[in-house]
């Protein structure tokens, strides 16, 4: 309850907030606002935006509308966002809580594997793993996320790393209690919130590898995505350059929500650090 | 000396991480449908199969998979990195002439990111909670969250179509030949844009960690003393909290070597670079998968070289690293 007081009382959070509730009602809406297919031929093209009254933000080099696009945009970016972060998270915390919960030899060899996708730049295999499997939403979403897991690992070590040798921990050893049961009951509650935290660093990562995936063509081309348009919209960069501005916007709003929700969390979880600052 | 050795012992300690990254992504390629001689015949437009067997067995893609990866490992070692079917020359030679402008990228971009991160941030933090602090902090904020291309793409709307200040793309001007200075200036001028796309997510992270690096050791006790010394306000950030505030930012280059090398992929297609990202970026368009196979090599060891002088700049800014050990 403090936690959710703090977290509303600090500006940036309350206006992160309100950002992300905005695309999210555009993504969640997007059939009621813009209902009919958005990647469809909807008018003249290269209109800009307020020259017909129709077509609020104007129109794109192929005559669709683009802010049905913004608008069904919102939800697979909001999608992929969210399928990735949780995917690079579960993977995370399963190999970070593994390592530093039993350190040793099982660390070692943990660390190794963790230390071998960091030192990979995580855009060149990103480029590897669509080459190999393909661009459909499912394939990139997937492949953004076993990306990004390995900060996740690291942070969930750490953490239990430091928790593990606690009183609390070794009460429950005593009592005989499985290893299983240690690590999630026990130890990963009091290991969350730093990592949720963070979960908000690797969304906003994931929404900006998707855009430039698509904006290079590498991602799913059938899907209204914001990447998609600006790449879309380079071909006619010189004279209608609002057909890639508008859509850059987007991301740039959405992105700097999650980060404001995700400086808001860390302020109210951490009110020591909040204080200091 | 000491330094060295610790730096050394780092470096040895990546080669079973660069061995482990080698070995992945060669049996990663491998589910890849398709492979060089199946693109090279669609490039020719067909051929009968004793053609593509005979190809096969040219680029040594006749054996198991197993033998292939051992094959593979034997000849990096003489740092042969194979042969690119597309563009009928060595991965290594084509490789080598991509790499040139993807370091002047980085190291530029890198660059502005240090110093333009490490002055706002300072400035932050000594005007902290007042209207400088503000603003800076909220540039970080809007950087940070801008999209590298889309920045990238506006820069051409405006400074290249509109101002007409900087070109739109390319490494340098092919209409006439230059030589010396000349030829520096005109690399210089191609590279403004960019820099400045591909440096500024880095400005905004370098910029939010100084700040708060410099509030935490301006809070420290050796701070008060030298304060009461008598110290000037300015003399006692350039001396004694400087070089310890920027350790959190010198770690960071490392941690972010290979995001950068990423974000060149992205920047480099945007304004048309020859460079090892956009390489990259074609091969995997043209599906030659030997060439992205030595792109991945060679990018771990650009991550793994600068981590090596990382290390050694940390333990220069840092004396109790080398007294430590």
């Amino acid at each position: 309850m403090r936690a959710a007081k703090a977290y509303l009382r600090s500006p940036a959070a309350v206006i992160g907030t309100v950002i992300l509730l905005a695309v999210l009602v555009m993504g969640v809406g997007a059939d009621w606002f813009y209902p009919g297919d958005p990647l469809g031929l909807a008018g003249r093209p290269l209109q800009w935006p307020g020259q017909n009254p129709r077509f609020l933000l104007g129109t794109d080099s192929s005559g669709r509308d683009i802010a049905a696009q913004i608008v069904h945009g919102a939800r697979i970016s909001l999608l992929i966002g969210f399928v990735a972060t949780s995917i690079a998270v579960v993977i995370g915390i399963a190999i970070g809580s593994v390592a530093g919960f039993y350190g040793g030899a099982t660390d070692t060899a943990l660390m190794r594997v963790t230390e071998a996708f960091q030192t990979l730049p995580n855009f060149i295999l990103l480029l590897v793993l669509v080459a190999v499997f393909g661009s459909t939403i499912e394939t990139v979403t997937i492949a953004i996320g076993i990306v990004s897991w390995p900060p996740v690992a690291r942070l969930t070590r750490a953490e239990f790393l430091s928790l593990r040798t606690r009183d609390f921990v070794q009460a429950c050893r005593v009592q005989g209690l499985s290893d299983a049961h240690l690590i999630l009951r026990e130890v990963l509650p009091n290991a969350l919130p730093p990592v949720i935290v963070y979960a908000s660093v690797v969304m906003a990562v994931a929404i900006l590898l998707e855009s430039a995936l698509a904006f290079l063509e590498l991602s799913d081309p059938n899907v209204p995505s914001w990447g998609n348009l600006i790449g879309l919209g380079r071909n006619v960069l010189r004279t209608e350059w609002y057909v890639s501005a508008i859509p850059g916007v987007a991301i740039l709003l959405t992105i700097l929500g999650v980060s404001l929700v995700g400086q808001g969390l860390n302020d109210a979880l951490n009110p020591r650090l909040a204080r200091a600052r | 000396m000491k330094v060295l050795t610790l730096a050394l012992r780092r470096l040895a300690a990546s080669l079973p991480t660069l061995l482990l990254i080698i070995a992945g992504m060669f049996l990663l390629l491998q589910l890849a449908p398709g492979d060089t001689v199946d693109a090279l015949m669609a490039q020719m437009g067909g051929g009968d199969p004793a053609l593509a067997a005979e190809l096969r067995r040219f680029y040594g893609l006749d054996v198991g998979v197993a033998a292939q990866l051992g094959r593979y490992l034997m000849r990096l070692v003489t740092l042969d990195l194979g042969f690119s079917a597309i563009y009928g020359k060595p991965v290594a030679t084509v490789i080598l002439e991509r790499l040139p402008p993807t370091i002047l990228l980085m190291a530029s971009a890198l660059s502005f990111a240090f110093f333009f991160g490490l002055v706002l941030g300072v400035i932050a933090a000594r005007r902290v909670n007042r209207w400088p602090d503000t603003l800076i902090s909220t540039l970080g904020l809007v950087f940070y969250a801008t999209p590298s291309f889309w920045f990238g793409l506006m820069a051409i709307v405006v400074f290249s179509v509109y101002l007409q200040w900087f070109p739109p793309g390319g490494f340098s001007d092919i209409t006439q030949t230059l030589t010396g200075v000349a030829a520096v200036l005109d690399i210089a001028r191609h590279l403004v844009l960019p820099t400045l796309t591909l440096g500024l997510i880095f400005l905004a992270i370098y910029l939010r960690i100084m700040r708060a690096s410099m509030l935490e050791v301006l809070s420290l006790d050796f701070v008060r003393t030298a304060r009461a010394k008598g110290l000037s306000e300015t003399r006692v950030v350039a001396r004694h909290v400087l070089r310890n505030a920027m350790l959190p930012m010198v770690t960071l280059i490392g941690l972010q070597a290979g995001t950068m090398l990423g974000g060149s992929v992205v920047v480099e297609s945007v304004f048309a670079l020859p460079g090892l990202g956009r390489l990259a970026y074609e091969s995997v368009v043209q599906r030659d998968l030997n060439t992205l196979l030595g792109i991945v090599f060679v990018s771990a060891i650009l991550v793994i070289v600068i981590n090596f002088l990382v290390d050694i700049l940390y333990a220069r800014l840092d004396p109790r690293i080398a007294a430590g050990s």
